[in-house]
């Protein structure tokens, strides 16, 4: 994902993959690469490192915070099984 | 004078301009009408952000001396653009040594620079006022949208913001196409709140601006040998018109939009082009020249604006626009 992002490619493969290519799994390293090289003339710090994750944050914050929701129904139910 | 609209009695006239574009737009058909072409999309430059003050920059010191003046005559620079805190503008206007008035109403500015321009040479305030906007598809997708490379897809309903710069000379004397009046519009909320469709926010104001023109001026489209909008593209354009026969005006016959100019209609371009830079390319190059060369007389020049920020979007607000129209005559 990342190498095809870096060499401008991967824009078109969405373009002819429609949704396919961009949900996550398959398109969360482009959902990173892409503003990583986008935002990297306002600096490495706050605008590549701070900026990485524009994208791709909601999907590590609800992915994350559902997988907590879900391990504490597993052990509270596991308690009663 | 009716309640938006201001008669130039001096009509004040356009006597320069000068347009830049970028390679996309150089591989269109109105390419040929463009004076200058850069096969470069950052222009030399580092960031796309320097590239389109570079071009505004080059544009307004290519069209003063289109006017056949120097730097040295200029009273003013009214100027804007798409980004925020208008950087192109403010950054360009560093490069010379005359007033900066600043402006911004997105895609309208052309049109609203051109009234300002007009309004203060037309008074006897200034003689010569240099007024200029433009736009670079890469700093509004960063802005507006989402970064370049990221491999979503576009709707139907999206424009091409236009990479270019376009600027032009106003002044008081010599036999160049004037600026007869200008009807400032008001802002005007359709409840669009999709921000891929700007063509169907935008066509309501620019059918709000248009009445009162007509209604103001008392003359109807059939009196006009053009009605230009700025980037409604496709869509919009369909809109104004069923918008406008609603209110008993056609304008069938002799509208034209710089959106759906400025592209080819087989490339992908959904809607056609937008930003500001899409009207001030197809105006200060293509349009002006058939008014000097008189085989347009009289044309309403109409760019429209969308008024969201991301932020706006973000928050649920739709989208309200503007439009400000300038009567010209050869």
């Amino acid at each position: 994902g990342c190498l095809l992002t870096g060499l401008g490619v991967y824009d078109r493969v969405g373009h002819f993959a429609g949704g396919g290519s961009i949900v996550p799994i398959t398109g969360f390293a482009n959902s990173v690469c892409s503003p990583a090289m986008e935002f990297r003339s306002e600096g490495y710090i706050f605008g590549m490192a701070a900026k990485m994750f524009v994208v791709a944050g909601p999907i590590i914050v609800f992915g994350v915070s559902a997988s907590v929701v879900v391990g504490l129904i597993y052990y509270i139910v596991g308690l009663f099984v | 004078m009716g309640k938006h609209t201001v008669y130039f009695k001096n009509k004040p006239r356009i006597i320069g301009t000068f347009t830049v574009a970028g390679p996309k737009e150089g591989k269109s058909n109105f390419s040929k009408h463009v004076h200058a072409i850069l096969d470069d999309d950052k222009f030399g430059e580092k960031t796309f952000e320097k590239a389109e003050c570079k071009m505004l920059s080059f544009a307004i010191a290519n069209a003063i001396k289109a006017a056949g003046k120097s730097p040295g005559d200029i009273d003013a620079l009214i100027s804007g653009d798409l980004l925020n805190q208008i950087i192109s503008s403010s950054f360009a206007a560093r490069d010379f040594d005359f007033p900066y008035i600043g402006i911004y109403n997105a895609c309208s500015t052309l049109s609203e620079g051109l009234a300002l321009s007009a309004a203060l040479v037309d008074g006897g305030y200034m003689k010569n006022v240099v007024t200029g906007t433009g736009s670079h598809f890469a700093t509004a997708e960063r802005q507006y949208r989402y970064p370049l490379e990221l491999g979503c897809t576009r709707p139907p309903q999206s424009q091409w913001t236009v990479t270019g710069a376009g600027a032009a000379v106003v002044s008081d004397t010599g036999d160049y196409p004037k600026i007869v009046s200008a009807t400032f519009g008001k802002v005007v909320d359709f409840g669009v709140t999709d921000a891929n469709n700007m063509g169907a926010a935008m066509a309501t104001a620019a059918c709000d601006t248009l009445i009162s023109l007509f209604e103001e001026t008392g003359t109807r489209p059939e009196d006009y040998d053009l009605i230009l909008t700025g980037d409604l593209g496709a869509l919009g354009s369909r809109l104004l018109k069923i918008l406008l026969e609603e209110g008993g005006f056609n304008i069938e016959k002799n509208h034209s939009d710089c959106g759906e100019m400025i592209y080819n209609i087989d490339e992908e371009e959904y809607q056609g082009g937008s930003g500001a830079g899409c009207s001030a390319v197809v105006f200060h190059s293509y349009v002006y020249d058939l008014l000097k060369k008189k085989r347009i007389n009289k044309m309403i020049l109409i760019a429209t604006g969308a008024l969201l920020s991301t932020v706006s979007a973000q928050q649920g607000e739709s989208i309200p626009c503007v439009a400000h129209a300038v009567r010209l005559e050869s």
